[in-house]
């Protein structure tokens, strides 16, 4: 596994501490992007039907070859979706924790993603709206207003890790009593929103994926040009003050960003817990707390997870499927409790 | 208020606890008889009193004893189970926030219903299997958040996160299930009271009557010592440990029964506790007053649910879960300000 080898070689004894040595920096990406292409090629090839990497190629290339319609029509956009989503859980987490210094911030465990799956519920049962482009507005409405409800109710800048995952659980209890209700009121909503609800790619299609490119793309690049501030921001107010950057204009920021990525994300696949939590910690295990570095790693490594989890859950209920939200719950949960074991401040 | 008996024995008597409990007992009763009276067949509470008392026609004797009396004994002794259940665990984790449905063991049961389901077990499994789930996640819970000692946050912050990974489980137990068990699990998961009859209240009053007397005439007093620290309660004579286990064990059972009686029913937990010690202005652990106050909300959601929205029922634990909800999140913003959570 390169991942443990890079983690080894980064805390050999004799490495100099604060600079990564060269090897990490070069062979990183290198790697992390080697993983993504490995995960992709994966789930393009496994599901209902077993494809050979060459079957694969065909599929993709050849308009005549049998495996076309399951590659391209199917697989393809489902991988895309997972490629396009993942990332955006992944840097929206990575934000988060950043932002909110804590590190158990998860735009599913902090109800952000169920805040959206309410708004998007609403748009398709009150009013009707079916298409994405309709309700991912809708989806970043209502991530925005969580954004900023869970904030100011966990306290704002004075936010304990404690405080803001009880205020997401408590907005996560709420909003899925909405949904609830709404569904059961609704009989042919339900119908419509069951797949969606529990988060899964297997609804793909190709308008989704073309429908979300713009909103990640932007939550993307707004993420990268926050890095440098957001660093700032981590020495304190004043430090960041004197070094020039602007905490209340990068705060708003990264709202912005975290609304945009998961509302996309949302709106695509339904709500996902715990991509967001892990992949930032593995992360910062290998790049330390930079987020210059982190984030662009996020945005490699969380779909890689995300694919691999619903690779996983195509192969473990072969023909039928496991949905990748059910499948991350699962995997994700024992290391949030892993985190909160070793937490210092779970002790005081 | 001190009664004195000539023996030479005392009791202290919080007489404003008293009227507290005895006023939500009268609020959930009085919800109760006008939930009996009140459905398609409509009839005075006058005329349900005569019935219930053993004077009505057979016609009102049947609707009111086979068909809405074991609903409302159900939401009564759900809703008194919960109520008791959130006082035990928030006095025990001292943390207001400490209920169960917030700590996992309420998607337990859940989970221990869902595998009964699946399995293709009728309505007594069920019971059983949300028992022995609720149960097992509270070993579980309390495993992983012992580390010399058990600590509130900890316990909270391990209880979520369990909280977060069963509900993956269950979700994964529906998508399991065949097509009309999906749909009466569905139903099952929200938390309501429809259609349930006589052997789904028998479980639980044998439950609550098992548990309620030695925990309220045992636990109480020993519960208010053990808030002041367990090193003072074991110096004032507390048998701390075991005390504890014993509050433990009866608070997981409740929340564990009443799951199985009318699913995993939201927020009853958190919030009876706390309006009943907001009314008896006690800090003690307010046993009673929110026992009776649990009882009170529960039925009165069950009726507002039928009543809220014409022509539709509304399961009980949606009206909890939003109204709940909403007051947690008031909850977390003024106890903020006051700096206590």
């Amino acid at each position: 596994m390169p991942v443990t080898d890079l983690a080894r070689v980064e805390s050999r004894p004799d490495a100099p501490t604060g600079v990564r040595p060269r090897a990490v920096r070069v062979a990183g990406p290198f790697a992390a992007a080697l993983f993504l292409l490995a995960v992709l090629v994966l789930s393009l090839a496994f599901g209902a039907k077993q494809l050979s990497p060459a079957e694969v190629w065909h599929g993709l290339t050849d308009p005549h070859a049998p495996g076309y319609t399951v590659v391209r029509q199917i697989r393809l956009p489902r991988t895309l979706l997972g490629l396009l989503a993942g990332a955006a859980l992944g840097l929206a987490g990575g934000l988060m924790q950043a932002l909110t210094r804590n590190p158990l911030a998860d735009p599913g465990l902090l109800g952000i993603n169920a805040g959206a799956a309410s708004a998007v519920v609403s748009a398709i049962s009150f009013f009707g709206i079916n298409s994405f482009t309709g309700y991912v507005w809708f989806a970043f409405a209502g991530a925005g207003a969580v954004s900023v409800l869970v904030w100011a109710v966990g306290g704002g800048r004075g936010a304990t890790p404690v405080r803001l995952a009880l205020a997401g659980t408590a907005v996560n209890a709420v909003m899925y009593a909405y949904v609830n209700a709404v569904q059961l009121l609704d009989t042919d909503s339900l119908d419509r929103m069951r797949f969606w609800t529990v988060g899964s790619l297997a609804s793909a299609r190709p308008a989704t994926v073309t429908g979300i490119l713009p909103f990640v793309a932007a939550g993307t690049v707004l993420a990268l040009l926050l890095a440098r501030p957001l660093n700032a921001l981590a020495l304190g107010e004043e430090s960041a003050n004197a070094l020039g950057a602007r905490p209340a204009r990068t705060r708003a920021g990264t709202i912005v960003a975290v609304t945009l990525l998961c509302g996309a994300a949302t709106a695509a696949c339904g709500p996902i817990v715990f991509v967001g939590l892990m992949v930032p910690h593995v992360v910062r295990a290998l790049t330390g707390p930079d987020l210059r570095l982190l984030l662009p790693y996020c945005a490699l490594l969380a779909p890689t997870t995300l694919l691999g989890a619903d690779v996983l859950g195509r192969v473990l209920a072969r023909p039928g499927e496991v949905q990748v939200g059910i499948v991350t719950a699962v995997l994700g949960g024992p290391f949030f409790l892993h985190v909160v074991r070793r937490g210092r401040w779970a002790r005081a | 208020m001190i009664l004195r008996t000539p023996g030479g024995w005392s009791v202290r008597v919080r007489t404003r606890a008293l009227a507290v409990g005895a006023l939500c007992l009268l609020a959930a009763l009085v919800f109760a008889v006008v939930a009996i009276g009140s459905g398609d067949y409509p009839m005075s509470p006058a005329a349900v009193v005569r019935t219930l008392a053993g004077y009505g026609s057979a016609a009102d004797a049947f609707i009111v004893e086979q068909v809405r009396l074991p609903r409302v004994l159900t939401a009564l002794l759900t809703g008194a189970a919960l109520g008791l259940s959130g006082a035990l665990f928030q006095s025990l984790v001292r943390n207001p926030l400490g209920s169960p449905d917030l700590l996992g063991f309420t998607q337990g049961a859940a989970a221990g219903a869902l595998v009964t389901v699946v399995a293709g077990g009728g309505s007594v499994a069920l019971m059983g299997g949300a028992v022995a789930g609720g149960v097992a996640t509270g070993v579980l819970i309390y495993a992983l958040s012992w580390r010399q000692g058990v600590h509130g946050y900890r316990l909270v912050l391990i209880g979520i996160g369990v909280a977060a990974i069963l509900t993956g489980v269950n979700g994964y137990l529906l998508t399991r299930a065949d097509i009309p068990d999906a749909t009466r699990a569905v139903l099952w998961l929200t938390g309501s009271l429809n259609g349930r009859g006589w052997n789904d209240v028998v479980p639980l009053l044998v439950a609550v009557t098992v548990t309620v007397p030695p925990v309220v005439l045992g636990g109480g007093r020993g519960l208010r010592m053990l808030e002041m620290g367990d090193e003072t309660a074991y110096a004032l004579g507390v048998r701390v440990e075991r005390l504890r286990l014993m509050l433990l064990a009866a608070a997981v059972l409740l929340a564990s029964f009443a799951a199985g009686a009318a699913g995993p029913v939201s927020f009853v937990a958190l919030t009876a506790p706390q309006l009943a010690r907001r009314l008896t202005a006690d800090p003690g652990p307010n046993l009673v007053a929110s026992l009776c106050m649990g009882a009170a909300l529960l039925t009165g959601a069950d009726l507002a649910g039928q009543r809220i929205i014409p022509g539709h029922q509304l399961p009980v634990g949606v009206l909890t879960g939003v109204l709940g909800g909403g007051y947690l999140l008031w909850l977390l913003a003024t106890q903020r300000r006051r700096g206590r959570i």
